[in-house]
């Protein structure tokens, strides 16, 4: 009955409710234009939100974060320019559909099954994060390093041009995460005597950096770039159509949580993934694939809607973060004092369903907001970047001050954002910087807590690794990453198991 | 979440050099870590860092080796595809927002910013540009100043005697 009442919390609550319909509706539009991601607002937000009651700060990120992911698909459809990482496989079919004249189709059938998708996501977290967080008390110092570790691999591994890249970026964030004066013992890294640093880089300075300021002087390569206009009628999608699409976008639904819920992994890989399914179940399909084929639009789209409910399920009964958005949400949870990981569903019930409720709500105003304002959003994502660039640029400074009212954190924001921008430009991601600074405590901790369980001894570590279940997953899984993204294995080991291939 | 997805089969100018400063960095950062603790144990508080740094030692030398391996890009030149002119000047304007933020105040130092750098970007005519800038600032101190409540720089502007004294008007 409690749970019910939380649930319930931002339905009846009108500050709550109208907090999150504006930040579906801002999601919507941040995910809509190229140049602004979910993880840049979300970072933003974090800086502005921080002195407010956790709810409303909440109400609106959950927001946000969902209209956001829907929103990518609108711009990926009209100009084949993808708003967001999720909707590249969006792009696939949904411009062909477009370029047919079928655009408002093609957005009100996207809309609804991103609702369903979002419905499917959000069911299975209610089930699913109990019954994880319940396993989780379980988990060893050992097996939360080894989710870290895992995290930052995956990241690296599936974002980046090459692992090698990946890791170097997500280790530069755990190092990151160590600066100022350890949690255990208080002594000092990386101060170099400065007592400004004892407290540490400010997390949300580096995510303003690395998303906010990298990503808006990158986008100025792109100025030249014409907005191509297109002709939307009625975006209300045909019954028929959703009747017959549904099993399929369930079927990519639970892909896209399944996906969303492993460490490491968002709704960029889960929407590609779902697309590849739909080409593989969909015997023949009206249109071929890459032309406009309905079922190349609605794939990937369940899918990366649902990734949202998945990607919270190891966020908050274990604390690690999905993606950079999740990363981010970490971040913001942190500071407003509450602990991610097993012990939140215990001892903060209310907070899990609250976000149950609010997750919701978010995807029931993802539909209203969805099928409504096409007008308006036209008008508002052909505003020109010349405008647009300056402007996040002024949220950024504004932002990174606002945390602590400290120039300080400008300066860092600055130098992570022309740091990030060459890493970007070279071909280093940055999304695994975040991951590692967000993981970067839990991390050492774990491993200190590890090897001081084992008195120092790493071969008892080792050995103890083997008699549970849970570790042997954990390491052999870590030990496959590491070994089929390396070079051992492209030129030794793969042409033994298959010469043929070689 | 990486905008380059594709393989790299060349390398850009100034990559090279780049991988190679990350390598430097990272032997700095590993000298670093080894001053906290040493290689005392492995719990100690810079057994962590040292692995991190270590991590990015290995991590960028397969990085830097890799981009001895590949050919350098045709036609592409630092200064265009790198490191354009217009990504130097925004970034020099925004060092100069942030240094002069605090003193001038916050009303001030982003008028001046966002009325150079859209004049620069958007290049429309300059009755545009300030009514642009003018309902930017408008819009963004409503929205932050006074709703989200975030304290900005004052600067030379007194700004809470300005409010005070409209909402005294109010009364």
């Amino acid at each position: 009955m409690d749970d019910l009442h939380y649930f319930a919390m931002s339905w009846l609550s009108p500050e709550l409710l109208a907090l999150t319909a504006l930040g579906t509706f801002l999601g919507i539009y941040v995910g809509a234009i190229p140049g602004l991601s979910v993880t840049m607002a979300v970072s933003i937000l974090i800086s502005f939100t921080f002195s407010w009651d956790v709810n409303y700060a909440l109400s609106l990120m959950v927001g946000v974060y969902m209209g956001g992911v829907y929103g990518g698909s609108r711009t990926a459809i009209l100009l084949n320019i993808p708003g967001a990482p999720s909707a590249i496989a969006t792009a696939l079919d949904g411009y062909p559909l477009a370029k047919k004249g079928l655009a408002g189709e093609a957005i009100g059938l996207s809309t609804v099954m991103s609702v369903v998708g979002g419905f499917v996501g959000i069911i299975v977290l209610a089930i699913a994060a109990p019954t994880v967080s319940e396993f989780a008390i379980t988990f060893q110092p050992r097996d939360y390093m080894m989710l870290g570790v895992l995290g930052i691999m995956l990241v690296g591994s599936l974002s980046g041009s090459s692992l090698a890249r990946g890791i170097f970026a997500g280790a530069l964030g755990l190092l990151i995460g160590t600066v100022g004066l350890d949690p255990m013992t208080a002594e000092e890294r990386f101060t170099f005597g400065v007592v400004e640093l004892w407290d540490g880089i400010n997390p949300v300075a580096v995510m303003i950096g690395m998303f906010g300021i990298s990503e808006a002087l990158h986008q100025l390569h792109h100025m030249d770039k014409a907005v191509v206009k297109q002709k939307i009628s009625s975006v209300i999608p045909k019954w028929s159509d959703v009747k017959k699409y549904m099993p399929l976008s369930l079927q990519t639904s639970f892909i896209g949580v399944i996906v969303g819920a492993l460490p490491g992994t968002g709704g960029d890989i889960a929407a590609l993934m779902a697309y590849d399914h739909a080409k593989r179940v969909t015997k023949d399909p009206e249109v071929p694939f890459g032309e406009g084929a309905k079922e190349g639009l609605i794939a990937p789209e369940a899918a990366n809607n649902a990734a949202v409910g998945g990607a919270y399920i190891p966020m908050l009964t274990l604390g690690i973060p999905g993606d950079a958005v999740t990363a981010v949400f970490i971040g913001a949870l942190f500071i407003h004092g509450l602990n991610p990981g097993p012990l939140l569903l215990i001892e903060q019930p209310h907070m899990f369903w609250f976000t149950v409720g609010n997750l919701t709500l978010a995807n029931i105003f993802v539909l209203i907001f969805g099928l409504t304002g096409i007008r308006l959003f036209a008008k508002i994502v052909e505003c020109p970047k010349g405008i647009l660039i300056p402007l996040i640029f002024l949220l950024s400074i504004v932002g990174a001050y606002a945390i602590n009212n400290a120039i300080t954190d400008i300066w860092w924001m600055l130098a992570f954002g022309v740091f990030g921008y060459f890493m970007r430009i070279y071909g280093f991601p940055v999304g695994p910087v975040i991951l590692g600074v967000i993981l970067s405590s839990l991390t050492d901790e774990n491993w200190r807590r590890a090897i001081l369980t084992e008195r120092g001894s790493v071969s008892d570590l080792v050995i103890n690794i083997f008699h549970s279940p849970l570790s042997t997953v954990l390491f052999s899984v870590i030990i496959f990453i590491l070994v089929t993204q390396t070079p051992i294995w492209t030129k030794w080991l793969k042409p033994l198991i298959s010469p043929k291939s070689a | 979440m990486s905008s380059h997805p594709s393989l790299i089969k060349t390398r850009k100018p100034g990559e090279r050099v780049f991988c190679f400063l990350l390598v430097m960095g990272s032997i700095y950062l590993f000298w670093q870590a080894y001053k906290i603790s040493g290689f005392s144990e492995l719990s100690s508080p810079g057994a962590f860092p040292l692995a991190a740094s270590a991590t990015m030692i290995l991590a960028s030398c397969i990085a830097f080796i890799n981009t001895l391996k590949l050919p350098e890009a045709e036609g592409v030149r630092f200064v265009h595809h790198c490191f354009p002119p217009i990504v130097a000047t925004i970034m020099a304007l925004i060092l100069i927002y942030s240094i002069i933020l605090e003193s001038l105040g916050f009303i001030l130092s982003s008028f001046a910013f966002l009325f150079i750098s859209i004049q620069f970007l958007y290049r429309c005519r300059v009755l545009t540009t300030l009514s642009i800038t003018l309902l930017a600032l408008v819009v963004v101190y409503i929205v932050f100043r006074l709703v989200f409540q975030v304290v900005l720089p004052e600067g030379i502007v007194p700004e809470r005697e300005i409010l005070s004294s409209i909402k005294s008007l109010w009364r």
